[in-house]
């Protein structure tokens, strides 16, 4: 027993000391990233990103490893449902998502051909797309009159802009003097200003980019819920069989002196 | 041959009898099962081989289902992973195993390595079976890093680039090697394809062939116990080693329940953290690979970290190679470097508890900083650590020699 514990301390100890050295590490990143707060079980959140994905987003994105079908399981659609509202883009639920736009048009169009986003809420992470929608401010010599505070110099035009309106990103300057004389100016990000008004307020449009993310990131990962429900009855079953294997080692080693 | 012939010799008839006439089936089962002895009282550092081959046989079977479904062509490859996670019937199942088990398959050996560090398992008579482990160490980091290139994300491609290139620093034959193991001018269809061949075909069969081999090398001397103490010295009358118990039903009952626990852990990431918090899959793997856009930071696998850290920290790219080969070679010579007259830390003085204390610090903050990006305050802190790492081997014949030992006791200590 006083083995365990000498073992337990020492482990601890150093996840300890690894934990210390890893948050001196973790500053860095000047752009203030929100956290996205999605609920990967809220089916109708779910159904509503689905359904802003669809209208917005898949004009220009695809989705190619996504099929319709699972959509209509996961989220509890039928498959009129999906007919009606989804499948803008499509035959069969078996489809995958594919973008109305063609690469080569895109291309010509933008100089980039539009990310595909099956995966982007697991390469990137929900919070940059979350903050990227939330994130285009007006710069009025950009070829679409936007940039983005996550992404500078992107080539998106501001999709959302009849429901966000646009906004002005708010920048502190700071110039700074080294000693050999050569100054540096770095631009601090202070906040965004409402400069037209979009059809929803800021707080619906919180919601509705909220509710996109939650979908971009169920379409990352489908099996997510899945997985997590099968591992606790996993987990269970484990628990179980351990104490059953516990009893046979004690029986077994019983006459071990 | 005719010591087993005079035990076998009884006759069983029956169809055991007919199996043990032609295959020496019983024989083999005494010999490395229900007649191995083993100390009883191994601790908590002893299942990590057994673990160890629990994951081999996971990542074996997994293995197999995903090369069914799995296709090794630079057009195809990261699709048909997400094939295989999405479409697939329990495909994310089978992946997230494998892509998990990868990861614990270095805990495991890194603890199991450790273990011997502990106990001085490495010390005569078991040099032997220390090399054959330090050999299966390096074929599993090549089955590894050949594994990691297949799903075709962008780590994959650039992680594959950045060790590959490294080759180059070889003076003289350092291009041509690159260009040989690549089979191309960059990293290509062609690597992939080769890549796949050594990681389902010929690094699996080296590395079962090596595993065969160390055990067979272990139940020749006879395993080690946290004591240090030779068990077969004091034998009772039967011949049966008075400190051991039978491999099966003893260890193997206790193995269970240790297996069982590891499965828990196991199963705990391959359901709830599957990507570790991007150690174990990173976020940049699952952007397809892309020759034209280089990844702001790339960081190979957390497993390769400690000695990627030790590379980098030297300025110089042929030493830094130098420097990374002799890291991940050094521990091979450890039976040699260590010169201690007794094997179990428990017996050992205050020099080596500390040495090897400041070891473990050292390479997990080596691990910790070949995750980071290479800037400042992080070149300081790699130098220092290697430099410790490299003290820890090279002053290891001096510190061990002058190191005062305990006396160690004639039988292991066992509280039942």
């Amino acid at each position: 027993m006083d083995k365990l514990i000498v073992f337990v301390r020492t482990t601890l100890t150093l996840s300890l000391y690894l934990m210390v050295t890893s948050t001196y590490a973790a500053g860095g990143a000047d752009i203030p990233m929100d956290h996205a707060e999605i609920e990967p079980g809220n089916i109708s959140s779910l159904q509503r990103g689905a359904r802003n994905f669809m209208n917005y987003c898949s004009g220009c994105h695809g989705a190619r490893y996504v099929r319709y079908n699972t959509i209509g399981a996961d989220l509890e659609l039928s498959e009129a449902q999906l007919v009606e509202n989804l499948m803008f883009n499509a035959e069969k639920t078996f489809d995958t998502i594919r973008s109305s736009m063609s690469s080569e048009d895109a291309r010509r169009w933008y100089g980039v051909s539009p990310p595909d986003l099956s995966l982007i809420a697991r390469s990137k992470g929900a919070d940059y797309v979350y903050n990227f929608l939330k994130g285009f401010y007006i710069e009025a010599d950009s070829p679409t009159g936007v940039n983005n505070l996550v992404l500078a110099g992107t080539s998106m035009p501001h999709v959302l802009w009849e429901l966000q309106g646009y906004q002005r990103a708010v920048f502190s300057e700071h110039t700074e003097t080294a000693g050999d004389g050569t100054s540096v100016t770095t631009r601090h990000f202070e906040g965004y200003e409402q400069a037209t008004p979009g059809s929803m307020d800021a707080e619906d449009y919180d919601e509705f980019v909220r509710d996109t993310v939650n979908f971009l990131a169920y379409i990352a990962e489908p099996i997510r819920s899945e997985r997590r429900k099968l591992g606790t009855w996993v987990i269970i079953y484990l628990l179980v069989f351990l104490i059953i294997a516990r009893m046979l080692k004690k029986q077994i080693w019983k006459d071990v002196s | 041959m005719a010591r087993v012939e005079a035990e076998v010799g009884k006759p069983k008839g029956g169809f055991m009898q007919w199996i043990d006439d032609r295959f020496p089936f019983s024989e083999t089962m005494r010999y490395h099962v229900t007649e191995y002895y083993a100390s009883k009282n191994f601790n908590i550092w002893y299942v990590f081989g057994v673990l160890a081959f629990v994951v081999l046989v996971i990542q074996l079977l997994t293995g197999i289902f995903l090369t069914m479904n799995y296709k090794p062509s630079a057009a195809e490859a990261f699709a048909s992973v997400e094939y295989i996670m999405r479409d697939v019937e329990w495909g994310w199942l089978i992946r997230y195993m494998h892509s998990t088990g990868a990861s614990f398959f270095f805990i495991i050996v890194y603890l199991h390595m450790f273990r011997a560090m502990l106990y001085g398992s490495y010390k005569k008579p078991r040099e032997l079976i220390w090399l054959i482990g330090m050999l299966i160490f390096l074929v599993l980091m090549a089955e590894a890093f050949a594994g990691y290139l297949l799903p075709w994300g962008q780590m994959s491609y650039w992680g594959a680039q950045v060790i590959i290139s490294l080759f180059g620093a070889i003076p003289g034959i350092g291009e041509a090697l690159v260009e040989i193991i690549r089979g191309d001018y960059s990293i290509s269809d062609i690597t992939l394809n080769r890549f796949f061949a050594l990681h389902v075909i010929l690094l699996p069969l080296v590395l079962i062939a090596l595993i065969f081999v160390h055990i067979v090398a272990l139940h020749e001397v006879g395993s080690n116990n946290p004591d240090g103490i030779e068990i077969k010295e004091h034998k009772g009358p039967d011949g049966v080693p008075l400190d051991g118990v039978a491999f099966h039903p003893y260890h193997t009952s206790k193995d269970l329940v240790a297996i069982i626990i590891f499965l828990m852990i196991f199963s705990g990431v391959v359901f709830f953290a599957p990507e570790m918090g991007g150690y174990f899959l990173e976020h940049a793997n699952f952007e397809p690979a892309n020759m034209t856009a280089t990844p702001e930071h790339i960081a190979p696998v957390w497993y390769f970290t400690p000695f990627y850290a030790i590379l980098r920290a030297v300025p110089d790219k042929l030493w830094g190679f130098v420097l990374f080969v002799a890291s991940v070679l050094l521990p091979i010579f450890l039976p040699w470097l260590d010169r201690a007259r007794v094997k179990s830390i428990r017996y050992r003085g205050w020099i080596y508890k500390s040495a090897l204390g400041v070891f473990v610090v050292t390479f997990m903050t080596l691990g910790w900083l070949g995750t980071q990006p290479a800037e400042s305050v992080y070149v300081i802190m790699a130098r220092i650590f290697s430099a410790l790492y490299f003290a820890f081997f090279l002053l290891m014949p001096y510190y061990t020699a002058i190191d005062k030992t305990k006396p160690v006791p004639d039988r292991v200590v066992y509280h039942g």
